[in-house]
């Protein structure tokens, strides 16, 4: 299990992020797990909540996208979602299908408690 | 309450991400072609590497790193044939990031190299998220195994640029069913190249080999253009 590694990551990252915020606490992350980045969102659930308790950032909640896997038909351009075992298009039913996405691992956003001065993030 | 925004700029592994990305440039400009073995536990990693070693000519600039959770005893089956191999153990850890690989190379002789072997922990899932700064990545799956592994583990088998299917010499003795295999396989990455090798009867090292070399010598040639 590497959940614990990436969970260990993301609150890295969050430390990061709130340096940008002085005095001001992060609320909630929400983060984008693709079906091909090897992630069991339950288990980074888990791991993240064993963490941010005794991390100075809690409380803190996660909120986690799953991403499926896109892929975009070669005949008729038609992009869907494939499954484990099947990556044959839906609307015409070939076989040819090119990947699209799936394998996100990222930050998606942050809710910081009530900040107007703040309108946009630099990074 | 204020959202902000990450849209993609922020991957939650951005400092491995970071420091493979170091390991790569500095893996291209020196020619040394990194590749990164991904297996489950016992599906021939180390015996692959052993036909390897023993194959490769003495001159060959080689070096390994290997990592176990508990004992180096693969370091130790590699080190027979005289060339550099560092091994980690990760003590519990289930796969191996870019930062240890880096602190592995400050004990080889890296400058000096032309292929760097990395033997990951045996493991089809973790290993599969971590950039090693490898230029490909290689899964190795045995016929001892369920030929329906490429549909369980999708991630590996997509990020992976070469399947090697082991042990072909048990396919008279298992339900392995070869061809299937191979097609699950290209379901997740179509253009996946396959080598079906037995490490007992020599069969399939002879292409093994040449994926090795094509590769060597793709890297070399890069190198030298810039």
């Amino acid at each position: 299990m590497h959940e614990m590694s990436i969970a260990n990551s993301l609150l890295e990252a969050l430390r990061t992020e709130a340096l940008r915020f002085p005095g001001k606490h992060i609320e909630k992350v929400g983060v984008r797990v693709g079906a091909l980045a090897g992630v069991d969102p339950d288990a980074l659930r888990f791991c993240f909540e064993v963490l941010v308790k005794d991390s100075g950032l809690q409380p803190l909640e996660l909120d986690i996208d799953y991403q499926p896997r896109r892929h975009v038909c070669q005949l008729c351009g038609e992009s869907f979602d494939a499954r484990y075992e099947d990556t044959v298009c839906p609307r015409c039913g070939v076989a040819d299908s090119i990947f699209l996405s799936g394998e996100e691992l990222e930050l998606a956003y942050l809710e910081v408690e009530d900040a107007p001065h703040i309108e946009r993030a630099r990074t | 309450m204020h959202r902000i925004s990450k849209e993609h700029e922020h991957k939650i592994l951005n400092e491995n991400s970071r420091i493979a990305e170091r390991l790569r440039a500095h893996f291209a400009e020196h020619g040394i072609l990194c590749l990164n073995i991904i297996s489950a536990p016992g599906a021939g990693k180390t015996t692959l590497l052993e036909r390897t070693l023993e194959a490769l000519p003495r001159e060959t600039r080689v070096a390994v790193i290997t990592a176990d959770i508990q004992t180096d005893n693969d370091a130790l089956r590699l080190a027979r044939f005289g060339f550099p191999v560092k091994h980690i153990t990760t003590g519990g850890a289930c796969h191996l990031e870019a930062p240890m690989i880096e602190r592995a190379l400050e004990d080889l002789d890296h400058d000096d190299l032309d292929l760097l072997l990395i033997e990951n922990v045996g493991n089809l899932v973790c290993p599969a998220s971590y950039d090693l700064g490898e230029a490909a990545k290689i899964v190795v799956l045995s016929c001892a195994e369920g030929d329906d592994k490429p549909l369980k583990y999708p991630a590996i088998f997509f990020k992976a640029e070469l399947l090697v299917l082991t042990k072909t010499d048990l396919l008279p003795y298992v339900q392995f069913d070869i061809d299937a295999a191979e097609r699950n396989a290209h379901r997740q990455r179509k253009g996946l190249e396959v080598v079906r090798v037995s490490a007992i009867s020599g069969a399939g090292i002879a292409p093994w080999l040449q994926w090795l070399e094509r590769k060597r010598h793709a890297v070399r040639v890069e190198a030298a253009v810039d």
